[in-house]
């Protein structure tokens, strides 16, 4: 197990609800749905990526098919070294909460993180730490995307749920909060239990 | 309120409709059970009320059209209790503690509701024992809340004060209820019973339904208590019965007011009956007899004289003649059974009259009518003596009728004396204990004037509503009503228990629960020895 959290990149693009970093390896991106943090002063900000891209550096550029005459993908990549720096992979993570000293809180920070900030992969531990309570849930169930939360839900529980010793019972408490949450959807709620059923 | 307690908590309601409680996760909807008792724990004070209803219910209407796979336990374990909901209709019906009087008087009838989210759990045994009382020298064990351990004890000298009503249908156990408060009765009350039996259950030894083994009755548990009158001497013999007297009726003991009862039974016509009063002045004491030896020729000159139809005099003939028939009634007796009665009730002794062989409404109306109405007579002289001469009032009489439609149904009501002693209530000592499978049949004034019901299951939708008719909350404890088992429950409500509750009586027939009985006794009477041994 990974003592050091790795570092995934850099933010490129920040609001307060959330932020956009790019990797500084092409596709190294995290998985949808885990749990990121970045620091702003003091204050420890957590998120979730519910989206990665990948695509050319200049924006008006669109990459072009190489690999007519080569044998195999990665051929392409030898054959032209120079585009892994033409092309960037980028994702982007919802704010789910900040940690305050000690403190867990699981809403929105009082300021976003900074441009060029580093952003890590959080450790089982802190992942573990995090999903002791269950209000993140609301602004996932809340925030609007374009990644359908439902999706994005069930990845990020499905994650957290391999940090506890008793993934179903985590899976069985998140999902009764879920139940109160979306309690006039019940096609959504329906949806994300089917995702998340161990 | 410990957790393994807690249902859930209060989310709605109304003081009329019940309050609306939501099922914890936690607690299955399948354990909770209409009848049952709960605590609300309000903000200042805690409320007793009982379940009347359990529904299930979804936040989301769309969860009723596509349910989760079933095979999907996860799903269905994270929606129950959440998404999908018990949800138990509870009707308040006293509250604990709060302000000085309630410290000081005890439980008070409700005018409120607790507020949002109070925590709801099963009441505990210390609260149905605060509400009910202990069992001591007033209060009777009958039996247990439904699913509790607790005992529910009855205020006896309460209850006897009003006319009362155990109802169910047949073969619910009605009989085995009866005998049950007969004891009480018979230990507690500082009464004196009068039971007019007409399938000789109480007095000496009845059967079960099931088993059909023998169960003791009153006689043989409490045999100075107790003296059994019996009207059929040859099957009193026969089934070994200790009788304390023979009942013989003297036709000039019939008067033309106990045919009243008799009408549709005798086929009567109204007018037969209203003839019988003419005669009655006419012939006066020995009218039945003198009327049965009439020629052709002398009921003829009768009928002018006295302007009656010929026509209604055979009707009353052939009326008399069929009373006349009956293996109890003699010429003339030289003791007269009710002054027989008296006397053991003036002694404090309990009267069973066992009818034997003459099931038949006709003798039981004839001879239940005829003996109350002049114990009733003189229940009343001596209250009024008593009033005036500022001396001691006479025992209090409960009266037992099965049956008792037949006494009491709206038609002759107001004409019998059991209508009248239903009515007029304690104010002369007596009240009725009215037991009977079809209250319907009942006047509805005098089912108003019933202080305590017991009623074990009713499954017809008027008796149902006759037998809660008048009391508050009558729809939610209709669904109590009609949800009993078919046996060995029943519910109680009215005057003598400070809220309705649905019980099962305690065992009778055992020898474990004829001990458990007879202990008071017992130990009255060790009492009494130790006394003497003392003064030795």
């Amino acid at each position: 197990m990974k003592t050091q959290s790795e570092r995934l990149g850099e933010i490129i693009e920040v609001s307060t609800t959330g932020f956009t970093a790019q990797c500084y390896e092409l596709y190294e991106l995290p998985p949808l749905g885990s749990l990121v943090k970045t620091t702003e002063g003091d204050i420890e900000l957590y998120a979730v990526v519910y989206q990665a891209t990948t695509e050319g550096l200049e924006p008006g550029r669109k990459p072009i098919a190489r690999g007519k005459d080569e044998a195999s993908e990665e051929a392409i990549f030898q054959s032209s070294p120079q585009l892994a720096k033409l092309l960037r992979s980028e994702f982007s993570a919802l704010v789910v909460g900040h940690k305050d000293g000690d403190k867990i809180l699981q809403y929105l920070p009082p300021r976003p993180a900074r441009i060029h900030s580093f952003v890590h992969a959080c450790m089982p531990g802190e992942i573990k730490a995090f999903s002791q309570a269950f209000g993140f849930l609301n602004i996932l169930v809340n925030a609007e995307l374009e990644t359908p939360s439902d999706e994005l839900i069930a990845a990020v529980l499905r994650l957290m749920s391999t940090m506890h010793e008793d993934s179903r019972a985590f899976l069985v408490g998140t999902g009764k909060e879920l139940a109160a949450l979306l309690g006039q959807d019940y096609a959504k709620l329906k949806a994300v239990l089917e995702r998340i059923k161990p | 309120m410990n957790d393994d307690a807690r249902l859930g908590m209060v989310v709605a309601g109304s003081l009329s409709e019940g309050v609306a409680v939501r099922l914890d996760a936690k607690a299955s909807v399948e354990d909770v059970v209409v009848g049952r008792y709960v605590t609300i724990r309000g903000k200042s004070r805690r409320f007793l009320g009982m379940i009347t209803d359990v529904k299930l219910d979804s936040s989301d209407q769309r969860m009723t059209f596509s349910p989760p796979d079933p095979s999907d336990t996860f799903s269905a374990e994270v929606l129950s209790g959440t998404s999908a909901y018990g949800l138990l209709t509870v009707t308040p019906y006293l509250v604990i503690g709060g302000d000085a009087k309630t410290v000081v008087e005890g439980p008070q009838p409700v005018k409120t509701i607790p507020s949002h989210f109070s925590p709801v759990g099963l009441s505990s045994d210390a609260d149905i024992e605060l509400v009910f009382g202990k069992e001591d020298d007033k209060h009777f064990y009958i039996g247990n809340p439904l699913d509790m351990e607790t005992k529910l004890c009855l205020d006896l000298p309460e209850f006897v004060k009003r006319s009362n009503g155990i109802f169910g249908k047949s073969g619910t156990g009605k009989t085995f209820l009866t005998r049950i408060l007969l004891i009480g009765m018979l230990q507690k009350s500082a009464c004196v019973n009068l039971v007019f039996d007409m399938h000789s259950e109480y007095g000496w030894s009845g059967t079960t339904e099931t088993k059909g083994h023998e169960v003791k009755g009153l006689k043989q548990l409490f045999s100075s208590q107790v003296a059994i009158f019996a009207l059929d001497e040859e099957t009193a013999r026969r089934r070994k019965v200790s009788v304390d007297f023979i009942v013989k009726i003297g036709f000039d003991e019939i008067e033309p007011k106990d045919l009243v009862l008799l009408k549709e039974t005798l086929n009567l016509s109204d007018i037969a009956v209203e003839a019988s009063y003419r005669l009655y002045q006419h012939f006066h004491k020995d009218w039945v007899t003198d009327i049965l030896k009439l020629s052709d020729e002398d009921s003829e000159n009768l009928t002018k004289e006295l302007n009656i139809p010929s026509m209604s005099l055979d009707n009353l003939r052939r009326g008399l003649s069929q009373i006349k028939r009956q293996g109890f009634m003699t010429e003339r007796v030289d003791q007269k059974a009710v002054d027989q009665i008296l006397g053991y009730l003036q002694r404090g002794t309990n009267v069973v009259l066992e009818f034997g062989r003459y099931t038949e409404i006709t003798s039981y109306i004839l001879v239940a009518n005829l003996l109350t109405r002049r114990i009733y007579d003189r229940y009343r002289e001596r209250t009024e003596t008593a009033l005036a001469d500022g001396t001691a009032h006479p025992t209090p009489l409960v009266i037992t009728i099965e049956e008792a439609h037949k006494f009491l149904n709206p038609e002759v009501s107001s004409q019998t004396i059991f209508g009248t002693i239903a009515r007029e209530m304690r104010k002369y000592n007596c009240t009725l204990l009215v037991i009977d499978q079809r209250p319907s049949g009942i006047d509805t004034e005098v089912m108003s004037q019933l202080g305590t019901k017991i009623t074990c299951l009713l499954d017809n939708e008027r008796d149902i509503d006759s037998v809660l008719a008048g009391i508050s909350g009558k729809n939610e404890l209709k669904g109590v009503l009609a949800k009993l088992a078919a046996k060995q429950q029943a519910l109680i409500f009215g005057h003598a228990v400070p809220m309705p509750v649905a019980f099962s009586p305690r065992e009778y027939g055992s020898k474990e629960s004829y001990k458990g009985f007879a202990s008071h006794e017992r130990s009255q009477k060790d009492v009494v020895q130790d006394i003497e041994e003392l003064w030795r």
